[in-house]
């Protein structure tokens, strides 16, 4: 016997049913398409308008130039700011990693009373508002006579970042698997040698991003900064002081220039993350 | 001396819990106390002794009324609108990125390295006269021809949406991410469709995320005063720009503490209340 291989009929689809299967197929990617756009549209605002040959006012476009990028201190003042936005978030960043990190190792690697409370005193910062911390840090500071300025506003970030960084670093410690810690332990290592070679290093990671949280954190805050730095400018205060007649336009040097190298460094950890997992 | 292992967890936690004692619950406490101060009788702008005077809260609150019903409006207006736009996003990135995840994860963070500020007066050029949103808008006749954006309470949800949209992102990727897959083709399995799988399996696995990421939207922006000063108008102040100019600019101690306890407290009993109605304790 031989059997008639028939072709099966092409089935025609109405054109809108394919324009619609094609929309709910693509519709995530579209979205993406529209949220990326959102996104970005404020940092290529600030971008553009860094070449921007406009004098002391930026708001509006005058004309192309290289001239800010070259001379990214020209504008009075910034790069005053811009280093002591950079020498706060240093000290503070230090400071928070250091006490964040060993808050998280008591909580996330030990039972003790009183752990739930502490647990509510780490959240508890993160849940009251900026400028509820900021005032209230600034009524401190004035009941015991200290002028706003420098050193309050470290200890400023210092508070509002630790719980930041204790949140990331408790993830990491959370994420380890005993296992590893068990084994160095079998091969003798005793309890500090095995911190130090097995346990640290495995929760680096964590430490590293708590603390590009809290520099980003801290070079980026402005409502607790207003209240505790007195007449310190730092460079969000810069940006808010001249916001009012148009910011000049190394301002966006500086903020592109930011974001440039936020982004280097992000990628370069991804990429040596990707290394170390194969 | 020998330290056993006991103490060893109260060691760690000293010195970082005797800052935040220092440099956060004393200052919450002595903010309660400067709130029922009065001025002195005869003394300079600036000093204050304790009255007890409760009355400066029903001062406080009912001057201020409007600020504290717009601070809440706009907050839950912004933080619904983040949740909108970034639970798609966060959706996208988790399911349906494949090898470019990680990248995606970047790029949905990096437009927060830019300044807070910068982004903020950024969007005052976006919406201004000279940008691109209002022109377009006015020839497609959505606004009227004389309607302008900027100094409304539109450019300050907008910009308030936008300055926290990460705080929204990235607890809802981390929450969808941490979903099993195989919880996703059960549910295919079953019969259900795709619809389905999400409104049933994806969402109420996701439910963690999404408490968490409207909570670190909503309470940065319930206090917020920057959005509301670059990109509004005296009409549109917020409960920050009172606080802020009784501290600076009146010298009026009191009425700020009590509006910022206010604040605090009421912000604390909406979370409460939200995180039991959500059903998750396991935020920290």
């Amino acid at each position: 016997m031989t059997r008639v291989v028939q072709d099966a009929p092409i089935p025609t689809i109405p054109f809108n049913a394919r324009i619609s299967r094609w929309f709910g197929r693509n519709v995530l990617r579209i979205y993406m398409i529209f949220g990326f756009t959102y996104l970005f549209i404020p940092v290529a605002y600030t971008f553009v308008f860094s070449f921007n040959d406009a004098g002391k006012s930026n708001l509006i476009w005058q004309s192309f130039t290289f001239r800010n990028w070259q001379n990214p201190c020209g504008a009075p003042e910034v790069c005053n700011a811009l280093g002591n936005s950079i020498k706060i978030g240093f000290l503070a960043t230090t400071i928070a990693t250091i006490l964040g990190t060993m808050i998280a190792f008591a909580i996330g690697r030990y039972q003790f009373k009183g752990r739930s409370s502490s647990n509510l005193l780490i959240f508890l910062p993160m849940a009251t508002p900026e400028i509820v911390l900021g005032a209230s840090l600034l009524s401190l500071f004035l009941l015991f006579k200290i002028n706003p300025g420098f050193w309050p506003t470290v200890i400023a970030h210092v508070m509002f970042c630790i719980s930041f960084v204790v949140v990331t670093v408790k993830a990491r410690i959370a994420s380890l698997d005993p296992k590893l810690e068990q084994a160095a332990m079998d091969l003798y290592a005793n309890e500090f040698e095995t911190f130090r070679r097995v346990t640290l290093p495995l929760v680096a990671p964590g430490i590293a991003s708590a603390a590009l949280l809290a520099f980003s954190l801290s070079f980026d805050d402005f409502i607790i900064t207003n209240f505790n730095s007195g007449t310190l400018i730092t460079f969000p205060k810069f940006v808010y002081v001249s916001a009012a007649r148009g910011i000049p336009a190394q301002a966006n040097v500086i903020g592109s220039s930011m974001f440039f190298l936020a982004l280097t460094i992000v990628v370069v950890g991804q990429l040596v993350k990707g290394r170390k997992a194969r | 001396m020998k330290i056993s292992k006991a103490q060893v967890p109260y060691l760690l936690l000293f010195p970082g819990f005797a800052f935040l004692f220092t440099f956060f619950v004393l200052p919450i406490i002595n903010l309660a106390q400067t709130s029922t101060q009065t001025p002195i009788s005869g003394g300079d702008t600036g000093q204050y002794t304790q009255t007890f005077a409760f009355s400066n809260y029903i001062h406080a609150f009912t001057d201020n009324k409007d600020q504290f019903l717009r601070s809440f409006v706009y907050a839950t207006l912004a933080t619904i609108l983040a949740l909108a736009i970034s639970y798609p996003l966060a959706y996208a990135i988790a399911f349906k990125s494949g090898k470019f995840k990680n990248i995606l994860l970047v790029l949905v963070v990096a437009p927060f390295f830019t300044s807070f500020l910068l982004r903020t007066v950024a969007w005052k050029q976006i919406l201004g006269e000279e940008g691109f949103v209002v022109p377009i808008l006015r020839s497609l006749h959505i606004i009227g021809q004389q309607t302008t954006l900027t100094s409304t309470a539109f450019a300050v949800v907008t910009g308030m949406t936008y300055n926290f949209l990460p705080f929204m992102t990235l607890p809802l990727y981390a929450s969808l991410e941490r979903i099993d897959p195989r919880t996703i083709e059960a549910s295919g399995d079953l019969y259900a469709n795709g619809l389905t799988t999400f409104r049933r399996v994806t969402l109420p696995l996701s439910v963690p995320g999404v408490v968490a990421g409207t909570l670190l939207t909503f309470i940065p922006a319930a206090g917020d005063y920057v959005n509301a000063s670059i990109l509004g108008s005296p009409s549109t102040k917020m409960i920050g720009n009172v606080i802020e100019s009784r501290y600076f600019k009146i010298v009026d101690y009191p009425t700020a503490a009590a509006l910022s306890f206010t604040l605090m407290v009421a912000i604390l009993i909406l979370v409460t209340l939200y995180i039991r109605k959500a059903g998750t304790e396991e935020l920290v």
